[in-house]
C-alpha cells in the first residue's frame, strides 16, 4: 500500500471508531464497544508498523514520507495544508501511541466493563488517539496545534468522564483551562515564527533556522521558541502549569495511563525535538527549558514523597519524569529526551495500568494506606509492577536505567549542561527511588491493612495481558539505546536509537570543545545508581520492616513535611493570587463599570434630554396670554435683530 | 432583478402571513417561505462570480432625482456571505421558535420577515439613503419582537436598544447628508447619494487635527456602527436586549443584526475614510481589545446563562473589530469569517438556551447542575457548540479567531498578546458555565422535574435536533474547509486591502487586468 | 424736526405713531386683561391700529392696495368677532366664567 493510503487509514481508523461508538453512546455493551475501539487502534498500529517498515527500507537521509490531503487555510501568504509527515521522530511516536494505545484499549475492556458509559468512554478514547496522531503527524505547527488542542479537549472529556461528581468535572475544566494558557502562548509562538520565517511548516522552519546563535533574549527565534515552550509546559505539566495533571487523575485509570502518562503529556517534548534545529540556535530558551525541567523533576518528586493516593503518586512521578525529558532536551540531548519519552511510556503506562488493576481489585479504593500485602492476591499485577518499579528507579538493565542515565550524563557533560543540573537530576532520581519503593511497600508488601469487607482478586486476562506486554517492554525497551561505554564493555552492541534519529537531530555547535572521559561516565552512573539503590533500600526498610518510622521522620521535619504534604500550597496560591481576585475583579467590573459607570452615564444623558423636555413643557402651561407673550417676544427679537443687524 | 427579489420577497411573505386565515398552519407557511427565500439566495450564490471583486447583479433605478438618490443595489464577496448567513438562519429561527412563540404568531412571523428584508437590504444597498432606510427599518420589527414577545423587563430593554441605535444613526444620517453635498465635486455638479460616488470623493484629511472633514465624518459613521456592533464601552444595551428578547429575537440579534455593524465598517468606513481609519484605527483596536477581555471577564461572573452568552458576544465582537481595523489580509479575512462563525455559534447557543428555558423556565446557572445525565443529547450538542464558541481547532471558531490574532500580531505584537488572553478567558467562562449547568450533582431544577411528572425533562425532540443539525454541520464544515467559504469573499477582501487608499469597485476590464497580474 | 412743526404739520409719522400706540394698547390688553370680552375688544383695537397704518400708507404712496387690505381686515375682524363671541358666550354658558386664566386645560 502506498504510504499516503497508510497514513490516511492510520488517522481515520480511530475516527471511524469514534463515530461508530459515538452514535450509539447510550449502549452499555462493553464487548462491542471495546472491540470496535480496540480494533480501530489495532488497525492503526498495523499501519504504523507498515509505515515504520517502509521508513526502514529507505536510505537514512530520505526517511521522510509526506502526504497532503487538502489545503486547509489559505489567506494571503499564510497557507497551511492538511499535511502529514512520517519521519524518524514521528514514526517512533505513532508506534508508541498506537502500540501502547491498543494495549490500554484492551485493558479498558476489562476495567470499564461495569461502567454504564462504556461506549462513550471508548468513543472518547478513540477520538483522543485520532487527535494525538494528528498532533504527531502534522507537518506544520498549525496542524500540530489542531491535535494539540484536540487532545486537550479529549483530556477534558475523559477527566470529567464521571461528570456527576463535581470535583471530577472541575478537574477536567482545570486541565482544559490550564492547557489553554499554554496554548495561548503556543499561538503567539507560532505567530513569531511565522512572521520571522514566513512559514509554519516544521520541515521548512528547521531548514530556515539561522546558523548563528541568538544570544539576545529578545531575538525572534528565542522569543518564538520560548513561547512554544510555555505551550509545552501547559501540555506536558511543567512548572508553572503542572497543577492540572495530579487533578487529572479523576479520570478512569486507563485514561491516566494513556493520556496522562504515555502519550499526550509528552507532546511538549516531542514538539521540541521536532523543532530541535530552531531550539538549538536559541541557547537562552534551552537554558530555561533545562532549568524548568530540572526544577520540575525535583519539585514533583518531593511532593510524590507524601502522597497517599496511588494514582497521585504516579501522577507526580509523571510530572517529575517529564521534567527529566525537558532537562534532556534543554541540554541539547534531544535523542535522550525522546529515548526517555519512549521508555517512560512503557513503564509508566505499565504502572498506571497496574494501579488500575489494584484499584479494580480493591473496589475503587485508591488510598495506599488502606492497602498492603496485596502481593499474594495479585501476583501478576505485582510482578509486572515490580518490573515497572525497577525501570523507573533506574536499575540496570531495565529500560529506565538507560534513558535516565543518558539524560543525567548529558546534563553533566553537554556543553549546555551544568553540574548543578546533574545534581538536581541525581536528587530527583534518589527521591524517585524512595517514593516508588514506598508505593510498592505500602501497596504490595508488608502487612495487609485492607478493609475486611474488601476481597482483592487478580484481574482477568484481558487486563493482565497488557500488563505483561508492557512489563516485557519495560525490561527490554532500553536495549535499543545502550550507551557507548557499556556497549564497549559488553561487546559492541550498536546504539540503534542514536543512528535512527541522527539525521534529524542537530548537533550542538559547541560540542567539540569539551572532552569527557569514559571514567567520568562510569563514575556518574555508579553514583546515581547507588544513590537510588540506597534510597530504595531505606524506603523499603522504613515502610515494611519498621512500622512508625515514617511518621517519626515526618514529625522530625514538621513544617517542611506539612509544606510538602500540601503540595507547597501552589494550588492555593493560584487561587488566592490569580483566580479569586480575577473573579472578584470581574464582578466589580460588572457592577461598577457596566452598571454604575456606563449605564449611569447613559442615564445622565437621558436625564439631560428629559430635563430639557420638561423645561420646554413648562413653557406650554395652557395660559393663552403667555403664549401671546411668546409671540410678541419673538416678534420683538426678530425686529430688533433686523434693526440692529 | 435577483437582488430585489431576494430583498422584497420577505415583504410579500410578511403580507401573506399576516392575512393568512388559518392560524394553525401559519408556522408551516412561514417555514416554507423562509426555505424558499434560502433557495433563492442559493440560486444567487450560484450565479455569483467569486473570481471578481466587482459589484455584481447591479440594479439601479432613479428614485429621488433632485438629490441624486437612487434605488441602487449590488453584491460583492463581502456582502454575499452575510446575505447567505441571513437567509440560512431564518428558517432555523422559525423552526426553533415553533413552541416558544405561542401568542400573536402571525404578527411575529410578519415582523421576522420584515426584519429579514431590512437586514438583507442594508447588506445590499449601494445608495446611502437607501441603505439608511433599511438600516433604520431593521429597528422597527426588532423593537416589536423584543417589546411584545420579550421577558418581564422588555420595555426597558427595547427602549434602551432603540435609543442607543437611533442616537448613532442620527449622526450617520448627518454625515450622509454632508457627503451628499460634497458629491457635486466628482459627479460634475449633480448631487448623488450613490456609494460609488462617495468612493470617488477625496475627503480632506489633516493628520492630528480632529476637526477635519474626514475625521469628523469617520467618527460619525464609526460611532453609529460601533453602537450596533456593539463595541466597548457602547455595549450595555446588548445584554439587556438579549436577556429580554425571546429566543428567536436573540438569535437574529446576535446572528445577523450585530454583523450589520461590523459589515458596515468594511463597506463604508474603511473604503470611505482610509486615512482616518489608518490614523484613528488604534482607538477601535484598543476598544476591541478591551472588549475582548472585558466581555470575557464580565461573562464569567454572570448568574444568568443568557446574559453570559450576551457578554461573550461582546468579547467575540471585540475580536471582529480588532480584525477589521488591523487592515491586513489576515485580520480582514478573519474578521469577515468570524462574523459568520459568531452568527452560527452564538445563534446556536441562544437556540439551545431557549430550548432549555422552555423546559425549566429558568436561566439561572445556580439552579441548574447535573443536566448532562438528564438530557444527554442536549448536552452533547451544547458542548460541541461551546467548543466552536471557544475556538477549538476543526470548528469554525478557530479559523476566524486564529486569523484575527495573526492579523493583530502583524499590526502589533502587543495587541495580539492581550487579545490572546481571550482564548484562555473564553475557555474559562464557557467551561465553567458548562460545568455548573451540566455536570456535578443534580441541581434544584433537575430534582424538581424528577418529582413532578408534568415537568419531567425530555431530551431534544426530533424538531429540535433538526434545528440544530444544520448549525452543527456548518460548525464542522467551516472549520474543516474554510476555503469553501472564503473563496467567495477572498477576492473582494484582497482587492479592498490593495486599493484601500483609493477604493472603488473594479469594473470588468480592470478586474481582468488584476487577475492577469 | 422742530418741536412746533411736529404739533402743527401732520405728517405720516403722526399716523404711524398713533397706529403704534393703539396697537400697543391693544397688545397690552391682550396680554394683561383676563376677561375674554375685553380680550376681543383689545384684538379689535390691534386690528384697527393696523388698519390705520394701511390707510396711511395707501394715502402716502397713492396706491389703493392698502385700502383694499383694510376691507379684508375688517371682514376678517367681523367674522372673528362673530365666531369668537359665539364661543365666548357658549363657554360662559358652560362654565359661568369669563376669566381667561380659568381655561388652562391645554397645557403640556
Amino acid at each position: 500500500m502506498s504510504h499516503q493510503m497508510l497514513i490516511a487509514i492510520l488517522l481515520l481508523s480511530p475516527l471511524v471508531g469514534f463515530i461508530l461508538n459515538g452514535v450509539r453512546f447510550r449502549s452499555s455493551n462493553y464487548l462491542l464497544a471495546g472491540s470496535i475501539a480496540t480494533g480501530a487502534v489495532a488497525v492503526s498500529f498495523a499501519c504504523a508498523i507498515a509505515l515504520f517498515m517502509q521508513l526502514v527500507g529507505l536510505p537514512p537521509e530520505q526517511r521522510r514520507l509526506t502526504v497532503s490531503f487538502f489545503e486547509w487555510i489559505s489567506v494571503g501568504s499564510f497557507k497551511v495544508n492538511a499535511g502529514f509527515v512520517v519521519d524518524q521522530i514521528s514514526a517512533i511516536m505513532i508506534l508508541i501511541i498506537t502500540g501502547v494505545g491498543s494495549l490500554i484499549h484492551l485493558f479498558s475492556i476489562g476495567y470499564m466493563h461495569h461502567d454504564k458509559g462504556v461506549t462513550k468512554y471508548f468513543a472518547y478514547l478513540n477520538f483522543f488517539l485520532f487527535n494525538m496522531l494528528i498532533l504527531v503527524l502534522g507537518d506544520s505547527l498549525l496542524t500540530m496545534f489542531v491535535g494539540w488542542e484536540g487532545v486537550g479537549l479529549c483530556s477534558y472529556l475523559l477527566i470529567g468522564f464521571w461528570f456527576n461528581d463535581s470535583a471530577k468535572a472541575a478537574a477536567g475544566m482545570k486541565a482544559f483551562i490550564t492547557n489553554r494558557i499554554g496554548d495561548a502562548a503556543f499561538i503567539i509562538g507560532m505567530f513569531i515564527l511565522f512572521m520571522t520565517f514566513g512559514t509554519l511548516n516544521m520541515h521548512e522552519l528547521n531548514g530556515l533556522a539561522p546558523t548563528i546563535m541568538e544570544s539576545s533574549w529578545l531575538g525572534a527565534v528565542t522569543l518564538g521558541t520560548l513561547m512554544l515552550f510555555i505551550g509545552a509546559t501547559g501540555k506536558s505539566a511543567q512548572i508553572p502549569l503542572y497543577v492540572w495533571l495530579p487533578d487529572a487523575m479523576a479520570g478512569p485509570t486507563p485514561v491516566s495511563a494513556l493520556i496522562h502518562a504515555a502519550t499526550m503529556v509528552t507532546a511538549g517534548v516531542y514538539m521540541i525535538v521536532r523543532l530541535n534545529p530552531l531550539f538549538v540556535v536559541a541557547p537562552n530558551t534551552m537554558m530555561v527549558i533545562a532549568i524548568v525541567g530540572a526544577a520540575t523533576a525535583v519539585l514533583a518528586a518531593t511532593i510524590g514523597l507524601t502522597q497517599t493516593d496511588i494514582k497521585k503518586v504516579l501522577a507526580y512521578s509523571t510530572v517529575s519524569q517529564l521534567g527529566y525529558m525537558f532537562l534532556a532536551v534543554g541540554v541539547g540531548a534531544f535523542g535522550a529526551g525522546m529515548f526517555h519519552l519512549m521508555t517512560h511510556a512503557f513503564f509508566k503506562a505499565l504502572m498506571f495500568l497496574g494501579s488500575g488493576s489494584v484499584i479494580h481489585a480493591m473496589h475503587e479504593e485508591q488510598d495506599i494506606r488502606k492497602m498492603g500485602g496485596l502481593k499474594k492476591y495479585l501476583p501478576i499485577t505485582h510482578f509486572t509492577f515490580v518490573l515497572g518499579w525497577l525501570a523507573i528507579i533506574g536499575m540496570p538493565p531495565f529500560a529506565g536505567f538507560f534513558s535516565k542515565d543518558e539524560i543525567l550524563w548529558f546534563a553533566y557533560s553537554s556543553p549546555r549542561g551544568h553540574i548543578l543540573l546533574w545534581i538536581a537530576g541525581a536528587i530527583g532520581a534518589t527521591l524517585t527511588a524512595f517514593y516508588m519503593t514506598r508505593l510498592m511497600a505500602l501497596t504490595f508488601w508488608g502487612s495487609s491493612r485492607v478493609d475486611k469487607s474488601v476481597h482483592p482478586h487478580e484481574s482477568p486476562l484481558v487486563m493482565t495481558i497488557p500488563l505483561m506486554v508492557l512489563g516485557l517492554l519495560s525490561v527490554i525497551g532500553g536495549w535499543v539505546g545502550i550507551p557507548h561505554v557499556i556497549s564497549e564493555f559488553v561487546g559492541h552492541i550498536p546504539n540503534f536509537w542514536e543512528h535512527w534519529l541522527e539525521p534529524l537531530i542537530t548537533k550542538l555547535p559547541e560540542a567539540s570543545q569539551v572532552a569527557h572521559s569514559a571514567t567520568e561516565e562510569w563514575a556518574l552512573m555508579g553514583v546515581s545508581v547507588s544513590l537510588a539503590s540506597i534510597s530504595a533500600l531505606a524506603a523499603f526498610i522504613m515502610y515494611t520492616k519498621k512500622a512508625g518510622a515514617a511518621d517519626k521522620v515526618a514529625n522530625a521535619f514538621g513544617p517542611v513535611y506539612k509544606l510538602v504534604d500540601n503540595k507547597y500550597y501552589v494550588d492555593e496560591a493560584y487561587f488566592g493570587v490569580i483566580i479569586n481576585p480575577l473573579v472578584s475583579a470581574s464582578r466589580d467590573l460588572w457592577h461598577y463599570v457596566d452598571v454604575n459607570v456606563i449605564d449611569k452615564a447613559t442615564y445622565k444623558i437621558t436625564d439631560l434630554v428629559r430635563g430639557g423636555g420638561s423645561f420646554v413643557r413648562s413653557l406650554q402651561n395652557g395660559n393663552m396670554q403667555q403664549y401671546a407673550m411668546y409671540v410678541v417676544l419673538g416678534v420683538v427679537i426678530a425686529l430688533s435683530y433686523m434693526l440692529v443687524g | 432583478m435577483m437582488l430585489s427579489l431576494l430583498v422584497f420577497l420577505p415583504v410579500f411573505f410578511a403580507l401573506v402571513v399576516a392575512i393568512w386565515p388559518q392560524k394553525s398552519t401559519v408556522r408551516h407557511l412561514a417555514l416554507g417561505f423562509s426555505i424558499i427565500e434560502f433557495l433563492v439566495s442559493l440560486l444567487m450564490l450560484q450565479k455569483f462570480d467569486s473570481n471578481s471583486a466587482a459589484l455584481q447583479m447591479v440594479e439601479k433605478v432613479s428614485w429621488i432625482d433632485r438629490f441624486g438618490i437612487s434605488y441602487f443595489m449590488g453584491i460583492d464577496g463581502i456582502s454575499l456571505m452575510l446575505v447567505m448567513l441571513t437567509t440560512f438562519l431564518t428558517p432555523i429561527i422559525i423552526l426553533g421558535s415553533w413552541k416558544s412563540i405561542d401568542q400573536r404568531v402571525k404578527g411575529f412571523h410578519s415582523a421576522l420577515f420584515i426584519l429579514q428584508t431590512a437586514m438583507l437590504g442594508s447588506f445590499l444597498a449601494m445608495d446611502a439613503i437607501l441603505f439608511y432606510v433599511f438600516w433604520e427599518l431593521s429597528l422597527v420589527p426588532m423593537y416589536f419582537i423584543v417589546g411584545i414577545w420579550g421577558g418581564s423587563r422588555r420595555i426597558y430593554a427595547t427602549v434602551k436598544f432603540f435609543i442607543y441605535t437611533m442616537a448613532g444613526s442620527v449622526l450617520m444620517l448627518l454625515a450622509i447628508i454632508f457627503m451628499m453635498n460634497l458629491t457635486p465635486e466628482v459627479t460634475g455638479g449633480v448631487m448623488s447619494a450613490s456609494l460609488l460616488d462617495f468612493y470617488k470623493l477625496e475627503i480632506p484629511f489633516i493628520s492630528g487635527d480632529f476637526f477635519t472633514t474626514q475625521t469628523m465624518l469617520f467618527f460619525a459613521f464609526a460611532l453609529a456602527f460601533a453602537i450596533k456592533v456593539p463595541m466597548f464601552p457602547l455595549h450595555t444595551w446588548l445584554p439587556d436586549a438579549h436577556v429580554e428578547a425571546p429566543t428567536p429575537g436573540s438569535v437574529v440579534l446576535a446572528g445577523v443584526m450585530l454583523k450589520m455593524g461590523t459589515y458596515c465598517f468594511l463597506r463604508w468606513v474603511i473604503p470611505l475614510f482610509p486615512e482616518a481609519t489608518e490614523h484613528y484605527g488604534w482607538i477601535f483596536i484598543a476598544a476591541g481589545v478591551i472588549g475582548i477581555v472585558y466581555g470575557a471577564l464580565v461573562a464569567m461572573v454572570q448568574p444568568d446563562v443568557k446574559k453570559l452568552v450576551a457578554y461573550s458576544s461582546v468579547s467575540h465582537m471585540g475580536y471582529i473589530i480588532v480584525g477589521l481595523f488591523t487592515m491586513n489580509a489576515y485580520g480582514l479575512n478573519g474578521g469577515l469569517y468570524q462574523m459568520l462563525n459568531h452568527g452560527i455559534s452564538t445563534g446556536a447557543l441562544f437556540l439551545l438556551i431557549g430550548m432549555i428555558y422552555e423546559r425549566t423556565h429558568s436561566r439561572e446557572i445556580s439552579k441548574y447542575g447535573g443536566l448532562a445525565s438528564a438530557l444527554p443529547i442536549f448536552t452533547i450538542i451544547f458542548v460541541i457548540v461551546t467548543m466552536s464558541s471557544i475556538a477549538v481547532p476543526l470548528t469554525n471558531g478557530f479559523i476566524g479567531e486564529f486569523l484575527i490574532l495573526l492579523g493583530s500580531f502583524q499590526y502589533s505584537p502587543a495587541v495580539a498578546a492581550v487579545s490572546v488572553s481571550g482564548v484562555v478567558l473564553g475557555a474559562a467562562y464557557m467551561l465553567w458555565m458548562v460545568k455548573r449547568v451540566f455536570f456535578g450533582p443534580k441541581g434544584q431544577l433537575v430534582l424538581e422535574s424528577e418529582k413532578d411528572a408534568h415537568h419531567a425533562l425530555h431530551d431534544l425532540s426530533a424538531r429540535e435536533i433538526v434545528v440544530m443539525a444544520p448549525l452543527l454541520l456548518m460548525i464542522f464544515w467551516m472549520g474543516l474547509f474554510p476555503n469553501h467559504f472564503m473563496d467567495y469573499s477572498k477576492v473582494s477582501v484582497d482587492y479592498l486591502i490593495k486599493n484601500k487608499m483609493n477604493y472603488s469597485f473594479p469594473t470588468g476590464a480592470e478586474q481582468a487586468h488584476t487577475e492577469e497580474k | 424736526m422742530p418741536s412746533t412743526s411736529f404739533l402743527t404739520d401732520i405728517s405720516i409719522n403722526h399716523y404711524l405713531i398713533l397706529s403704534a400706540i393703539l396697537f400697543s394698547i391693544g397688545m397690552a390688553g391682550v396680554l394683561l386683561r383676563r376677561n375674554i370680552i375685553v380680550l376681543f375688544m383689545s384684538i379689535e383695537l390691534m386690528l384697527n391700529a393696523v388698519n390705520i397704518s394701511f390707510v396711511t400708507f395707501s394715502h402716502y404712496f397713492d396706491k389703493v392696495d392698502g385700502q383694499v387690505m383694510v376691507f379684508f381686515v375688517m371682514t376678517i375682524a367681523a367674522a372673528e368677532a362673530a365666531v369668537g363671541l359665539a364661543l365666548a358666550v357658549s363657554i360662559f354658558k358652560r362654565f359661568k366664567e369669563v376669566n381667561i386664566r380659568f381655561f388652562e386645560h391645554l397645557k403640556g
